[in-house]
């Protein structure tokens, strides 16, 4: 599944696809970045309602396939900015983090 | 002696928290143009980002010198910060010390040390309190 499958079939909205045909292989969820630092892997989806710059360090650190907002969190212009700049997928919807990855973990099967 | 390395020095600006992480951005980039495996490199720049937003949080910034010999990379992480009082501690999961303006951005886990620790296959943390602490951190190539 790649991230703009992804986005297109939960009909989640594109914040920035910079790689849309990045290969998702799993997932993780949290708002602490060094929890997720030390436990996101390459090619994970990211769901998580921070919305800060260092969101985008992270992302690009961890190497993970996409970031998802949930529960309606949408990032700020420099944010969205910075995304584009370090080639990061950004991806939000409306849903609650369980509900997203629920939902989109059904998709990797 | 040790074999000749390739030295970068990074200032890790201590007033800016949006921009912590630059350094270890531009280290993954190089990194990449010398052809290390991903797995390395995601080792190295998460656990010199740790260091860096430690730096930022506690110390007002400092320096970082990354080391590269062909089978192994050093990352120097030294401020003048407050140091470290309790240095057990602070390598235990949870234990913070970090503000509450810090948490609120997703930081001030108590996570910093111990993933540098996951991180890196050697890691040797020197502090004295009121002088300062350097990290050093030794990572071998895969």
């Amino acid at each position: 599944m790649t991230v703009e499958k992804l986005a297109q079939t939960l009909n989640w909205k594109v914040v920035s696809l910079s790689e849309p045909d990045r290969e998702i292989t799993g997932g993780y969820c949290g708002d602490l970045l060094s929890w997720v630092m030390g436990r996101a892997e390459s090619g994970d989806m990211w769901f998580t309602i921070m919305s800060n710059m260092n969101v985008v360090a992270v992302a690009h650190l961890t190497d993970v396939a996409c970031v998802v907002f949930t529960e309606g969190v949408m990032p700020d212009a420099p944010v969205i900015e910075a995304a584009k700049r370090n080639g990061i997928n950004l991806i939000a919807c409306e849903e609650p983090t369980y509900t997203a990855s629920v939902k989109a973990s059904e998709l990797l099967k | 002696m040790e074999e000749e390395a390739l030295h970068f020095h990074f200032d890790v600006d201590g007033n800016n928290f949006a921009s912590a992480g630059e350094a270890s951005v531009q280290v993954k980039r190089l990194l990449r143009q010398m052809g290390f495996s991903p797995d390395t490199i995601r080792r190295i720049s998460i656990a010199m980002y740790e260091g860096e937003i430690n730096m930022v949080i506690h110390a007002h910034g400092g320096d970082a010198d990354v080391y590269v010999y062909p089978d192994k990379i050093r990352v120097v992480l030294s401020d003048t910060g407050p140091g470290i009082k309790d240095v057990s501690l602070a390598m235990q999961e949870g234990y913070s010390t970090a503000p509450d303006n810090i948490r609120s951005l997703g930081f001030g886990a108590g996570m910093g040390l111990p993933n540098m620790k996951r991180y890196s296959d050697k890691l040797e943390v020197r502090s004295t309190v009121g002088v300062g602490t350097v990290i050093e951190m030794e990572f071998i190539s895969a």
